[in-house]
Formats: structure tokens, sequence, C-alpha cells
């Protein structure tokens, strides 16, 4: 190991005045256990109202919902928000089974690509591992079926949103991410996203967009159904 | 970064009598204050969580060689590489040859403190790389050639007028005639010069608000998106991090987190929290081949385990200086060096040395604002009394307050003495003075910008042992 | 069935004893109608806090230790200053890290002091005082006393029961006024753009008082409405209301 790592956990060490493996059990079995500590008790409801409280801050934070009964009318609920938005109708869409599922026949005006973004890319479609409801936060990872670049790049990111993937707090999202991945181990990059991009930098006066995307538009798929947590 | 702490008075000087600033500065104030105490009010859990905040990290710190050993083994499982550095130089120099290594030209660079730290940009360009500021904030005064004034608001001591007019002339393949006066403008314009940066850097840089050492993760947060487009598109990612950012677990990063962005911008989160682990993995469809920790102490080991350990708590989230009387009247830039405010005071003696920013430490009334906001309650008004107190031991106060401290306590400790003085003086005065003193001798500071109330006449002590004998007799 | 009445020594602060003995005589009143017996040790100068807050441990010590002994036995100690009483509570046992025998001495003086409004209400459990003040006041909160000591609705509450008078509350009420004990001499352009800020918005009000806790902020705040001519008078709170406010105000003498 090299000198400069000696040298400054050498300078660790003499500053706690301890040997170098005292203590090695209490971090180990904090790192094992991971435990909670406390958590706001705000989301802490019955899944129906979780998933109001997700929509309710999700809007607070200036992202757009829209809720539909099944992914079968995902196409048709995008088409409708381009044509509002006046966007084109082109998406680049994640490779994601999930999407590619879609009856994107159903929408044959819509022009459907695949995979990381590129600098002309106006709209991103991307599914959610899942949302927090705490905050309105959606919860997306990198991988084969998640380009990260799709988060960021185009001006308007839309994220499609199984209600049965709404959890309380950003805890469950970790348990869930464990559970996918592993114990301590993460995908490459893991995006916690609460509305669209802002800035204050001028005045402190709020401005959407400022390098990321300006319109974050959640499509929320069986919310009036009874969805059960899978 | 070059210091100019030693000119604090004079800095402050000519902070408090610019007109300009003191406009921009209002919107510390209107801004910040309000936003904080609301999202802290909608949360009823808030000082509890500060309270778990804090345990968390004094916990960390107490263990925080094999913490940061924990977090090197799993960065390194993911393909990362950690390189620890001793001081700045060494820092500037790690990041230097990551760049040369990959024949870099230009690099992107997401908001850090500790790029600040070790005056990055300077050091790149010295050598022929182009580094560009991606927050907007960082953007607009490195167009200027200045230093944030702010830890998480850079360009706070600027008004909109001043930003288009240096877009105005930095920008010149936009018309001229457009219209550049709205806050809306000015960002639109940014957007789309900066998108061309992004996708031209072959490096991104970015700074850690937190190291995970369960899962070797580094987290940002932002609410722009450029920390993300500059750590995914360019081939290589550097993060430039200090030691003590270290936490234990993901949950408790989670429990920091609700603490930070309410304290910082009155956010309930902040838009983009990003958890970066190792290079892409080899089925990734975007994100950087490769990962480079650049883990920086610079003095900080020196501060664990004594009386300014509890300074490493700090999560850089500004409420402290938000707060500040005196940050409100004088703006980052007068501090004189990286880190200006109540944590900067703290801090900046630490890694500058107590000679350079002395004055730091010794510029608070001891309000305690700063304190009472701090969402991990570092004793920031202690810390500072600590660096009073080494100044004062090690003969750093200036002569002349000494003096006068020396004499105002050899009566304060003879009580008959000092009675005997003050009964002279204070009727002595009170004759003088018909009710207050325009001027004063040996009291220059105090009646240059107001009258000095004169004593009633007799002094209590006196009077009341009139009284006393008045009763008994 | 009477209880004997509480000792409680008051630490007059060194700026009341030199500038304003009114306030020390306000404060004797309205502990004596709060039913205590008043008393006030003669080996007392000053909290020590000027030393202390330069970073001269040895001589705040010092003090310290002579104020720890001046004030041995009694019930409680009352200051009429947040800042004062918050020396003596919050950080007289923190000197004395080294010597367990003061430190004791310390913590017991600590857990017996009070700042005087507070000690009125929270103490006795006084909920009105006897007093008339005709006009319209402001109060500015002390940092020392709001802040370390959870002083901010105990003098608004006995002040809401003096007669005649109304609470104009300004903006910033908690912010400091600059005052900082040497702060505002060291640091003078900084204190005056801070008081100068007090300023406005005290005058602002259109209240004809401004009144506060602490002398040190009073002296500061009074100096520059006065430099100002600002037609605001200036008076510590326990003036008000112990109904003492014959004498003129601070800063201005009986002929104007």
């Amino acid at each position: 190991m090299s000198e400069a790592r000696e040298q400054v956990l050498g300078a660790l060490r003499r500053s706690l005045r301890r040997g170098d493996t005292a203590g090695t059990s209490a971090t180990a079995s904090r790192l094992a256990e991971h435990r909670r500590n406390l958590i706001p008790a705000r989301a802490d409801l019955p899944r129906a109202e979780q998933v109001a409280l997700f929509e309710t801050w999700a809007v607070r934070q200036a992202a757009s919902v829209v809720r539909v009964s099944d992914a079968a009318a995902v196409p048709g609920a995008l088409a409708a928000f381009l044509k509002a938005e006046n966007l084109p109708a082109e998406v680049r869409m994640a490779p994601d089974p999930e999407l590619e599922a879609l009856p994107w026949r159903d929408q044959p005006m819509l022009t459907v690509t695949k995979g990381p973004a590129r600098d002309s890319d106006a709209v991103s479609l991307t599914g959610a591992l899942a949302g927090i409801a705490e905050t309105g936060t959606l919860l997306l990872h990198s991988g084969p079926a998640g380009p990260t670049s799709l988060n960021f790049l185009p001006e308007t990111h839309v994220v499609v949103l199984s209600a049965n993937r709404i959890v309380a707090s950003y805890e469950d999202g970790w348990d869930i991410l464990r559970a996918r991945f592993g114990e301590g181990t993460l995908p490459r990059t893991v995006n916690y996203i609460t509305g669209p991009s802002r800035t204050a930098d001028i005045e402190q006066t709020i401005q959407l967009g400022a390098h990321g995307p300006r319109r974050l538009h959640i499509i929320l798929v069986g919310a009036n159904a009874d969805a059960e947590r899978d | 970064m070059e210091s100019s702490a030693r000119a604090f008075k004079e800095n402050a000087r000519a902070a408090v009598a610019d007109p300009q600033l003191k406009r921009a500065l209002s919107h510390v104030k209107e801004g910040f204050i309000g936003k904080r105490a609301k999202a802290a009010a909608k949360l009823p859990e808030f000082e509890v969580l500060r309270d778990a905040a804090r345990d968390i990290k004094n916990h960390t710190l107490d263990h925080l060689d094999l913490y940061l050993e924990h977090y090197e083994r799993k960065v390194t499982e993911t393909g990362g590489q950690v390189h620890w550095c001793p001081t700045a130089e060494d820092a500037r120099r790690a990041v230097l040859e990551i760049c040369r290594a990959v024949g870099a030209r230009t690099v992107t660079k997401g908001k850090s403190m500790i790029a600040e730290e070790i005056a990055l940009n300077d050091h790149l360009e010295a050598n022929g790389i182009t580094p560009v500021e991606t927050d907007l904030g960082e953007y607009i005064i490195q167009l200027r050639g200045e230093t944030p004034s702010h830890i998480i608001a850079p360009a706070v001591h600027l008004t909109k007028d001043l930003v288009e007019a240096d877009f105005r002339a930095h920008h010149t393949a936009f018309p001229p005639e457009r219209p550049l006066s709205e806050p809306r403008q000015l960002v639109n314009e940014a957007r789309e010069v900066l998108r061309g940066k992004y996708l031209a850097a072959d490096v991104g840089i970015t700074g850690a608000n937190f190291l995970v050492a369960e899962t070797g993760t580094s987290v940002i947060v932002t609410n722009e998106g450029n920390g993300d487009l500059t750590q995914v598109l360019p081939r290589v990612h550097i993060v430039v991090a200090s030691l003590e950012k270290v936490v234990p677990t993901l949950e408790d990063v989670s429990t920091i987190l609700r603490v930070l962005a309410r304290s910082a911008t009155g956010q309930e989160c902040s838009t983009y929290t990003t958890f970066s682990t190792g290079p892409r993995r080899a089925e990734d469809p975007d994100g950087p081949d490769q990962y480079h920790v650049v883990l920086l102490d610079n003095g900080r080991s020196s501060m664990l385990g004594g009386e300014f350990q509890d300074m490493l708590r700090c999560i850089r989230c500004g409420a402290c200086m938000n707060h500040c009387p005196v940050y409100h009247a004088i703006g980052g830039h007068a501090y004189g060096w990286v880190y200006p405010g109540p944590m900067g005071a703290v801090l900046t003696p630490n890694l500058i040395g107590i000679e350079e920013a002395g004055h730091l430490p010794s510029a608070s009334t001891f309000c305690g604002r700063c304190e009472s906001v701090c969402p991990m309650r570092i004793p920031l008004p202690k810390m500072m009394r600590h660096w009073r107190e080494r100044e004062f031991e090690r003969h750093l106060s200036p002569a002349g307050a000494r003096a006068g401290l020396a004499l105002w306590a050899f009566f304060a400790k003879r009580p008959s003495l000092y009675h005997f003085v003050t009964g002279m003086a204070a009727p002595l005065l009170a004759a003088l003075g018909r009710g207050r003193f325009r001027r004063l001798p040996l009291a220059g500071g105090w009646t240059a910008h107001r009258d000095m109330p004169a004593p009633e006449g007799r002094t209590f002590r006196q009077l009341w042992a009139g009284r006393r004998q008045g009763e008994s007799r | 069935m009477s209880e004997k009445p509480p000792r409680v020594g008051l630490f007059v602060t060194c700026l009341v004893d030199l500038f304003r003995p009114t306030v020390g005589f306000a404060a004797a009143k309205l502990l004596e109608d709060a039913g205590c017996t008043v008393e006030v040790p003669r080996t007392q100068t000053c909290c020590g806090q000027p030393a202390y807050n330069s970073g001269d441990r040895g001589d705040a010590r010092s003090i310290a230790a002579r104020t720890v002994e001046a004030f041995e036995g009694y019930d409680y100690v009352v200051a009429p200053s947040g800042s004062c009483a918050a020396m003596l509570r919050e950080h007289y046992p923190a000197l004395f890290t080294d010597d367990p025998g003061m430190a004791a001495k310390a913590a017991k003086l600590a857990g017996r002091t009070y700042e005087l409004v507070s000690f009125l209400t929270d103490v006795r459990g006084v909920t009105g005082v006897e007093a008339r003040f005709p006009g319209s006041v402001t109060y500015h909160d002390s940092c020392s006393g709001l802040r370390e000591l959870g002083i901010k609705h105990q003098p608004r509450a006995l002040l809401a029961t003096v007669d005649g008078l109304t609470l104009a509350e300004h903006a910033d009420a908690e912010v400091c006024c600059g005052f900082g004990g040497t702060f505002c001499v060291k640091y003078p352009d900084i204190s005056n753009t801070m008081v100068s800020e007090k300023a406005d918005a005290v005058e602002s009000t259109g209240a004809d008082t401004l009144l506060a806790g602490d002398l040190g902020c009073l002296l500061n705040m009074a100096g520059k409405l006065k430099r100002r001519g600002a037609k605001t008078s200036i008076r510590h709170v326990a003036e008000v209301l112990a109904g003492m406010t014959e004498q003129p105000a601070i800063g201005e003498s009986a002929e104007g």
C-alpha cells in the first residue's frame, strides 16, 4: 500500500489515540446490520394514502403526474402528454423489457427509439425501481435497462411508475436495492430524483431546467386499482 | 487559493460600503432564513433528526480510520481507485496525473469546495487543461475570475444585471440584441452554452457530499443536474473529497440527507441525490470507464481527537452563514479564503493557520444564531472562542487590545480598587456627558459611529450603600 | 404557613453599576415585590466576559472564582442581564474542568443563577406587575438571553400587564444588534452596519420606546439611535416593569 495512505491513516490513528484494530468489531457490525435510524412518521400510512402522498409531494416539487389504470394505457398517455405540451412525437426509451412490452403499436404516430440519450433527444422515457412517498421522489438506477443519461440530458423526462412500487422511505428503497443486487453493493449509479432540474443561483429566484430536464412527467400505473405490492 | 484573511478588516470595510453587494446580500436574508424555518416546521421529527445526524457523525469520526479502510476496500472491489492525499499539493498532482493519463484537454466540473480548497482550476489551467465549471453560480464566477462567496450559492454576491453584463461580454456567438435581463433568460443561455461542454469533456470532476463505507459510494446532492451530466458523459469520473465525508451506511446517509436540504435551501429534499459506485459495469449502456476518488486530508486528521473535532461533522449546508449577521453585513469574500461565515471562522484557521486567519474567529458577536440552526449541532461559538484562547496564549492578538484587557482585568480582580475607581469615574462622566458623548478619548471605535451614553451619576454600589444606611437609621 | 423568603444575591453587572443604577434598583424592587430578600455582595465586579471572550482564560477564571465566592450561600443569584446570567450559568463550570473543587462550586452557582425577568416568571411564578407606562414599546431579544437561556415570551408576558403599554414588534427582533462586547470596537464597520439595521427596524415600528434586557445592547442601540437623532427612548425592561421611569432614558439628560 502507498506511503501516502499509511501517512493519512497513521495520522488519523495517532489523533484517535488507539491501535489499528481496536473498534473493528463495532464498525463491522454497524456496517453489516445497517440499522435504520429514526424515520419520519409522515409516510407511515396505508398503501392508498402512500400513493396519494407520493403524488402530492411530486407535484409540489414541480413534477406532473397522470394516473392510468393499467400498463396498456401508457403509450396513449404519453402521446397525449407530448401533444398537450407541444412536444415532438419522438421519444428515446430505456431498453427496459417492461417498457418494450407496452403496446406501442397503438400509437403509430409516435416514434420510439432505444438506447442512451443523445444530444438531439428532446424526450426520454424510463421506468423506475420505486417511488418514495415521503418526498415524492423517484428511485432509478443504472444497468442494461436504464441508461443514466436518459435521466438528465433530454429536456423532458417521462417516467413510468407502477403504483405498487411506491414505498414509504429512502430506507425502503435501500432494502429493495439490496434484495436485487446483494449486500454491500450498488449499481454504478443510483438516482433519487424529485421534480425537474432547477437553480436559484441568480438572485435566489428559482428557475426550472437549469441543466437537467425542464419537465419531469410521471405516468402512475394502476393507482386506482387495488394495487397489491408484489 | 491565496488567502487575504489577514486583510479581513480592510475587506470588511470595503464590503459594507458597497451598495451593489448590499443589494445582493439582501437575498440571503430574505430567501434562506424563512425557507429553512418553514421546512423545519413541516417535519415534526426535525430536531430529533438533528440529534441523530450529530450522533452518526460522532460515531464515524471516532472510527474514521476503520470506516475509510472499509470504504476504500469497497471502491476497489467495484473497480474504482482511491488516491490518498495528505496535502492539497498531493491532491492537485493526483488529479493532474489522471487527466494526463487519458490525454484530457477539457474537464467539466460539478460544484466542489474541496476543488476550491486545493485551487484545482488554476493548477489544471497552468498545465494546459481547460476546466469548465458547470454549476450555474460557479460558471458565472469562473467567467468573472472570482471565487465563491458562499458554499452553496457561490454567486450570491452578484445581482442579475452584473451577470447579464458578463454573459454579453463572454457569449459573443449570441445576437447582441437578445433580451437578457431576466433570470429565466440567463439560465437558458447558460444551459445552451454548457450543453456542448458536457458532451465534449474528457473528464468530469465532482465533489462529494458523502462517502458511504458500506458500499464504496460517493454521493452528490444537486438541484441543477450539472453534477450528473458531469459524471455520466465523460470517460473518466474523478471525485475530490475530504476524508471526513465518510459515513457508515446508506441508512446513515438517508438520515443526514433529511436535515441537509432543509437546512440549506429549505427544500424537502434536493432535486437530485446521486449515488455513484465504481465505473460503468460491463453491461451498462453509459457511464464513465474510470472512477477515481481523490481523498484529501490537508490538516483534518490533526483536528480529530482535539477541541476542533466537532467541526468535522460539518455537512456544508451553509445554514450558519445564511443566519449570520456578520456574513449578511460583509458577504463571503471579505473572509479572505475558501470557507466564509461561522463554519469558515472555525475551519479556516485549522487549514491555513491562526496566524493567517486570526480575524475570522474574532469577528463574531457570539450571537449564537449559527449554532442554533446548525443541523449537525456544531458548537461554533465555543470553537471560535477556542481559537481566541490560542491566539491569546500565543500573543497573536493586538498589543493595544491586550494591554487594555490586562488593565481592566487588574481592576476587575480587585473589587475595592475597582469600586474606588468606578465610584470616581461615574459621577465625573455623568457631569461631563449631559446624557451622552459624541466623542470620547480612547473610545473612537465606538464613537465613530454612535454616541456613548453617559452614566446616570453615582454608581449603583454607592447609591445602594446609601439606601441601606437610610433604611437602618 | 408563611414560607421563608428566598435570599437573592443580586448580580448587578458592571455596566448597570457604572452606567445605569436605576436598573439595579428596579431589579431589587421587582425581586422584593416577588417575595425575595435582596442582598448585593460587595466583592462583585464583573462576570468576566470581556476576558473570556477575548481568549484570556486565566483572567476569566480568576474573576469567575471571585464571583463564585462572592455569591456563596444565596438561594438564588439573579442578574438583570441575559448575557451575564448565561456566563455564570452556562460558562463558569467549563472554566474549571481541571479543578474539581472549583468546578463543583461553579456548577452549584450555575444551578442557582437566573436572568431577572425569567426568574420572576419561571421561578417565582409572577404573572403581572403593578406599573404604568403609557405608549408603544418595541422589544429587542438579546442574543445570550434568547439562545442560551430561552428568554423570549417572559418579558413580553409581563410587559402585557403594564398599564397603558402596547407592544409593537420590530422585524428581526431576534437578530444581534452588533454589540458583542469588544466586537463593537474591534470591528466598528461591521458593528455599525448591524446596529444601523437594528435602528432601522426599531424606527420603522414608530414605537416610542425600545426595551431590552441587556444594558450592553441598550448602550449600543441607544448610541446609534441618538446619533441619528431618532426620537425613540431607550430603557432597560426592568425599569418599565418596576415602574421606575422617572430617570431620563438611556443617553438622555434631564435638560433633554
